[in-house]
């Protein structure tokens, strides 16, 4: 039987596991929307395109599968590239479809036409223009494969609307063939061994481990190797639900807004030992003051990651599961080395407590006036173990990486690499959709918020009872905050001048809105959103110039902090 | 440090930009990149002469590895190789030059394709610099234009690169 190229690209899908979809339709996908008409995959209509990406990043996020996206062409599909720049800088697995003008009006400046494929090439994995149909099965497999082997990313499929029509016999290729893509999956165990070996040795050894270590599923690995040789632990923004936050060998962020102890634990540090983290100059400060005591281990998937940026004594690349699997066998053939090693790290362990005592995580408390810190604290302490917890990017962002307590991996969405401001709220929307009962709650500023708030809409829509809780300060908050300590507070364009009445632009959604500016409502207000079942924006209007400390300067080493406001 | 690399990639849509993207999207430098088909028609070679330091080529070498539509990487730098570029030069040849610039261009085995009352059209092939100093001999007559293709290079010995 044949099927057209709408038919086979939905049965591939299909064929791939792909339940749920993100998209918007329009004139050049107006065959794909037909067919999905009767089709078992469920689609989410989101109110952007931008949206539909960030929805189907925080599915994937959220689920370790492949995300998938439809958009139309031109504005369709150029609309999707913060997403999908988003995606591809935090190595997030996505498949996008675009449709695209007829092949015989490509280059003609056709109406909604746009060169997804060129724009697009530096910010995907990979991609394909569909020019044969029989291309068309093979393109789809080979675009699931890249997305989810190696290091993970977005992959475009642009199919133009003639080749959708088109029809032929459909078989489903079984394997992938590619001569230039072959990732390494299993990592050299004699190099493994040496990496052991430093790790029986260091006197100071600390763990900084990024967002490859939930990608590659191996937060439990790591978990074990801590405990194993009682090494201290500090995340990324991206690994803050890697490891436990309430462990005691946990540190904490580490960089810009990093906490003291795990800043001076890096740069005192003998020995560094980076899991699935690149180096971000976010995380470094000044390169050459970054742990510049340390050997430097660096276990990664991506060959390219290794010496771009430090030079590294004993790189181990594969994949991080099968890495640290192997490792954690190698030294547990080790016990009696083990077991000495923990006595004499005890002397580094006992430093870095000092340093937490020195200058724990904290904040001045009010009873006047609400901490945003504090509303963080309460939402960490009020919500469920297993709750999900995307943000916007601002200063709202890092004070929940340093307040919130996440508990379990795969519990924290947030943009990291690119700094995608819109992206928590349509990002919740997607894991609540990929898991319905959970609690999914999305951390935002009064700036951010404004970037996505359409899918209030969606969320009303499809019932997905997504908490919002807005830190409204009035400000871009942490360009505001820049502005204040390095260009003499002149707030040029950070001040929110038009208060938003938020409660009533969530009610005109059909959603409830809840607002309190009072520092002994933050618990009831926060109680009173999880109990509703549904979608609630809560309001809290909170100190206005509150700054994020630590900081550390642009241009500083990260041990040079700036610890008070 | 000036580095001659070959790609062998996958002969597909928009490889080229890919290669060429990577190169500006990432500020790495390219000299020259001259690239065609090999025996197997799906599969192209190019050859890239860049400049950088050890960690910059070390980037370039994994960066275009990493890319998915590349087969093969090989850095010439550090071993035998055979480089080659060919030139079309058309220089200005009027009655009292006529001999001196034939007898230049023989003088580096280049041969004449065309020939004008006015002016000799020159190819030349060999490794760049040799082109260079052709020029430079030739420029005094009047180079009225040059088409240089950039070097392609191969290992010197019996083993090959093949995808």
């Amino acid at each position: 039987m044949k099927l057209t190229g709408s038919q086979i690209l939905l049965e591939s899908l299909r064929l791939e596991g792909v339940e749920t979809v993100f998209g918007y339709p329009g004139g050049a996908v107006i065959n794909i929307y037909d067919d999905l008409y009767d089709s078992p995959i469920n689609h989410i209509l989101t109110r952007h395109e931008q949206a539909a990406v960030h929805a189907a990043d925080g599915y994937a996020r959220t689920t370790g599968e492949v995300g998938v996206v439809i958009a139309t062409s031109g504005p369709g599909a150029t609309n999707t590239v913060t997403g999908i720049a988003t995606a591809y800088m935090d190595s997030i697995p996505l498949v996008i479809i675009t449709g695209q003008v007829p092949t015989a009006l490509i280059g003609n400046d056709a109406f909604q036409e746009a060169d997804i494929c060129g724009i697009t090439r530096p910010c995907t994995k990979h991609n394909f223009l569909v020019q044969d149909l029989s291309d068309l099965p093979r393109m789809i497999k080979e675009a699931f494969y890249i997305a989810r082997t190696g290091r993970p990313g977005p992959v475009l499929i642009d199919l133009p609307k003639d080749i959708q029509v088109a029809s032929m016999k459909f078989s489903y290729p079984e394997t992938v063939k590619m001569r230039g893509y072959k990732p390494t999956a299993q990592g050299d165990v004699r190099q493994i061994g040496k990496a052991a070996q430093m790790m029986l040795k260091a006197k100071r050894p600390v763990l900084y481990v990024g967002g490859g270590a939930s990608l590659a599923n191996a937060d439990p690995e790591l978990l074990r190797l801590a405990e194993l040789l009682q090494i201290p632990v500090t995340t990324t923004l991206m690994a803050m639900a890697a490891f436990p936050g309430d462990h005691p060998l946990a540190l904490g962020m580490l960089g810009m807004h990093g906490t003291y102890f795990a800043n001076m634990s890096v740069t005192e540090c003998d020995l560094l030992v980076a899991i699935g983290a690149r180096f971000d100059d976010r995380v470094t400060g000044r390169i050459d003051a970054f742990a510049k005591k340390a050997k430097i281990i660096q276990f990664d998937i991506d060959p390219s990651s290794i010496h771009k940026i430090v030079r590294v004594d004993q790189p181990v690349v594969g994949d991080l599961k099968w890495v640290l699997t192997s490792l954690l066998a190698q030294l547990e053939e080790q016990s009696q080395d083990v077991a000495r090693q923990i006595e004499n790290t005890i002397d580094w362990r006992k430093e870095i407590a000092g340093w937490k005592a020195k200058h724990p995580m904290g904040y001045q408390a009010s009873d006047s006036v609400i901490k945003p810190q504090y509303v963080i604290e309460k939402l960490s302490e009020l919500s469920a173990e297993d709750a999900i917890v995307t943000t916007e990017v601002g200063q709202h962002q890092m004070w929940t990486a340093q307040f919130f307590r996440f508990r379990q991996p795969r519990t924290f969405l947030t943009s990291g690499g690119l700094g995608t401001m819109g992206y928590g709220l349509p990002a919740a929307l997607g894991a609540q959709v990929a898991f319905p009962g959970r609690q999914v709650i999305d951390i935002s500023g009064d700036g951010s918020f404004q970037m996505n708030s359409q899918e209030l809409a969606t969320l009303v829509q499809y019932r997905l009872p997504v908490k919002i809780a807005i830190l409204n300060n009035n400000y871009l908050g942490m360009v505001r905050q820049w502005q204040q300590l390095f260009f003499d507070k002149r707030y040029s364009q950070t001040v929110m001048e038009l208060p938003i009445d938020f409660v009533k632009l969530a009610e005109a959604y059909g959603a409830t809105g809840l607002s309190t500016d009072r520092v002994d409502e933050v618990e009831a207000v926060i109680q009173k959103a999880f109990a509703i079942d549904g979608p609630v924006l809560m309001e809290f209007k909170v100190c206005r110039e509150e700054n994020v400390i630590p900081m550390v300067p642009a241009g500083k080493g990260i041990h040079e902090m700036v610890l008070a406001s | 440090m000036k580095h001659t690399i070959s790609v062998l990639v996958e002969n597909e849509f928009g490889v080229l930009a890919r290669v060429a993207g990577l190169f500006s999207g990432r500020g790495f430098n390219i000299e020259s990149l001259s690239v065609a088909p090999t025996l197997e028609p799906d599969t192209s070679r190019m050859t890239i002469v860049t400049r950088g330091d050890d960690r910059i080529l070390e980037q370039i070498t994994k960066q275009l590895n990493k890319l998915i539509s590349t087969i093969k990487v090989v850095d010439f730098t550090d071993e035998e190789y055979v480089e080659r570029e060919l030139a079309l030069i058309k220089v200005t040849a009027e009655s009292d030059s006529r001999a001196e610039v034939l007898r230049i261009v023989d003088i580096f085995r280049a041969k004449v394709v065309d020939v004008t009352p006015k002016s000799y059209t020159v190819e030349m092939t060999g490794a760049p610099a040799k082109i260079d100093a052709v020029l430079v001999l030739l420029s005094p007559f009047g180079i009225k234009e040059v088409v240089r293709s950039g070097p392609v290079v191969i290992g010197r010995g019996s083993k090959g690169v093949a995808g």
